[in-house]
């Protein structure tokens, strides 16, 4: 039992991203509803800045401020440069739900089924 | 030396502050400034000119780093003084300078149709922030383009993308603002994608510089995570160029978004996502093409061929007229990416001439369309223009649909016109590898072509007016200035290749590790 748990168990922070990111793809391209869109849409984001931090946790190490008593740092990059994914996924949702805003003033409804049956959007 | 310029030299690298070695920075720092004025500034007018005059200043930047690459080599710039791989390195070799100067030139030959056309187009109140959302969009695309750092690309992917969103929701029809939905949608799927590509190289490798991640792959080798790398990679990219089928958000975009808008994105995004996807297959990944279990390239043939000639078809039966250019896109990308999976030294000339041929006859064709909804619009009220609208259209505004038959020509591949050129060394390409039948593709879709831009020709030329036009309404000289420049441009391009095929030809040597 323990054999089969346990690439499961050494690797559990791949299986959560794994498991957010299909959830969150899965939500964007089932739902109709456009705010359930985005926050499938931010789901997905935030798979991806587990991907990036998990790997910079190093067992054992410490946070990267140098002190002669630790030898061992976590690595410091990934969580920068999420930083910035983060900025990026809050402008993202933002304007989307600006956009929405919008669309449910013009249309009357945020069902993207009702608005391409109502005045085909497509043509 | 005083404390600033102390600042400001050891900010530079230490090479000092002569100009010539800090214009890698100014490709993106002066639109950025540029956008943060605008929006200041509040005025649709000054806007408009301090918009105009980073975006002139551009391609001067650009001609001048392309002539320091053509005869010192590869320029490298360290942001911020912080040497690469640490730091975000600024790189310039012969193909980003080919596609700088591509951005660049076309933005600048579109802002004199700018003032007009987006006053016509968008609220007054609306029009600065119009202006910082074009200039940060510019910012984005050429950050893109010269930066040698894979994460630093993804923000600029998104600065230029979110812009994006916004001038696209401007657009006049309430089905903007969907559009602009949709695109977002698919636009951050895309570049999660990248992201998440660019996370399992760092992961593997270490480092984000392009350089280095070269250099450290050849030493790991095709494993499955670096294989999983690229197709997160490709695929995420591919949402971006609108490859074929991963090309859905483009023709509503395209469709809804103001005039000036669809000009500047169909002449340079798509062209901007293209090279990253080339500079990630030839650079970075330098051993995908001697791959035979992971058949990518003929992948990339086969959609391209796809998208060749579906999406011409589709074209054939659309009525509103920017969304059967915007197909007409989506298959011109089929073109460009048909030689980039060809990997041989005609084919990636031809798809790297094609990315500036085809940007400026489709700036020349939305331009005219643009121009022509202009006109209209001064008469009665439209929200897009139908094919039904431009009815005799050619008799009234002769330069105009002259101007959008030529560059039809040129979609079509005419010999004289700049299209003829790129598909000729397709086809030369496709002959090397001994398919003909992509050359056979190459002119079914050119005959495809003829029907859907003969449609618009025979409506606007051989069709009673459909409305009386005020003398009032025409279209102003600086407006003629910005077509006749792309219309001028697709007939020299026509004969003289130095700037389109000479450029190109030397950036895909470049790639195909065939010259220096």
């Amino acid at each position: 039992m323990s054999t089969l748990l346990e690439p499961f168990a050494a690797h559990y922070n791949h299986w959560v991203t794994i498991f957010l990111m299909v959830s969150g793809l899965y939500i964007v391209i089932a739902k109709d509803n456009m705010i359930k869109k985005l926050v499938g849409l931010s789901l997905f984001q935030t798979s991806v800045y587990l991907l990036y931090i998990s790997p910079g946790k190093i067992l054992g190490g410490t946070p990267p401020i140098l002190d002669p008593r630790f030898a061992v740092y976590s690595n410091p990059l990934p969580h920068v440069l999420i930083l910035t994914a983060i900025v990026v996924g809050v402008a993202t949702l933002a304007l989307g739900l600006a956009l929405v805003v919008r669309i449910n003033e013009a249309f009357g409804t945020i069902e993207e089924d009702e608005i391409f049956e109502e005045r085909g959007v497509e043509e | 030396m005083s404390e600033g310029a102390l600042l400001l030299t050891a900010a530079a690298g230490g090479r000092g502050l002569a100009l010539g070695a800090q214009l890698p920075a100014l490709q993106v720092v002066a639109p950025l400034l540029g956008a943060i004025l605008c929006a200041f500034l509040r005025k649709g007018v000054l806007a408009w000119a301090i918009a105009s005059l980073v975006t002139w200043a551009m391609p001067v930047v650009a001609l001048a780093l392309l002539w320091q690459v053509q005869t010192a080599g590869a320029i490298s710039y360290a942001m911020g003084g912080w040497a690469p791989p640490w730091g975000i390195e600024y790189r310039v070799d012969a193909l980003t300078a080919f596609v700088l100067l591509l951005v660049s030139g076309a933005a600048a030959l579109m802002m004199p149709f700018a003032r007009k056309s987006v006053a016509g187009e968008v609220d007054g109140d609306k029009q600065a922030w119009f202006y910082t959302m074009f200039l940060l969009c510019l910012a984005g695309l050429l950050g893109i383009t010269i930066t040698g750092d894979a994460f630093n690309a993804f923000v600029f992917l998104e600065i230029s993308s979110l812009s994006t969103y916004v001038m696209i929701a401007l657009g006049r029809d309430r089905r903007a603002l969907v559009a602009a939905y949709q695109y977002l949608i698919m636009g951050t799927i895309g570049a999660t994608l990248y992201v998440l590509g660019v996370g399992l190289l760092y992961t593997l490798t270490g480092t984000l510089n392009l350089v280095d991640l070269g250099t450290r792959l050849d030493a790991i080798g095709m494993t499955p995570p670096v294989l999983a790398a690229l197709s997160f990679l490709t695929v995420g990219i591919s949402l971006k160029l609108a490859l074929f089928p991963l090309h859905a958000w483009l023709p509503g975009a395209y469709a809804y978004a103001p005039s000036f808008v669809t000009a500047f994105l169909a002449a340079t995004a798509t062209k901007v996502a293209v090279y990253l996807l080339v500079r990630y297959l030839y650079s970075v990944f330098p051993l995908v093409r001697m791959l035979s279990e992971v058949p990518l390239f003929e992948l990339l043939v086969a959609l391209s061929i796809a998208g060749m000639l579906g999406a011409s078809l589709v074209a054939v039966f659309q009525d509103n007229v920017k969304r059967l250019l915007a197909y007409s896109s989506v298959a011109q990308v089929g073109y460009i990416m048909l030689g980039v999976g060809l990997a041989n030294e005609p084919g990636l000339t031809g798809a790297l001439a094609h990315l500036m041929n085809h940007a400026v006859t489709k700036a020349a064709l939305f331009l005219a369309v643009g121009a022509a909804y202009y006109r209209l619009c001064t008469v009665r009220e439209l929200t897009t223009l139908r094919l039904s609208d431009l009815a005799g259209l050619g008799r009234q505004m002769p330069v105009t649909l002259g101007i959008f038959t030529l560059g039809g020509l040129s979609i079509i591949g005419v010999p004289g016109t700049a299209g003829f050129i790129s598909k000729w060394y397709l086809a030369l390409g496709a002959l090397e590898h001994g398919w003909w039948w992509v050359v056979v593709a190459i002119m079914a879709s050119s005959l495809i072509a003829v029907v859907y831009i003969g449609r618009v020709i025979e409506v606007a030329w051989f069709r009673p007016a459909a409305t009386a036009l005020a003398e009032a309404g025409r279209p102003n000289a600086a407006m003629y200035l910005s077509m006749a420049a792309f219309a001028a441009l697709t007939v020299y391009l026509g004969f003289a290749t130095e700037w389109s095929v000479g450029l190109a030809g030397r950036a895909a040597r470049m790639l195909l590790e065939l010259a220096p």
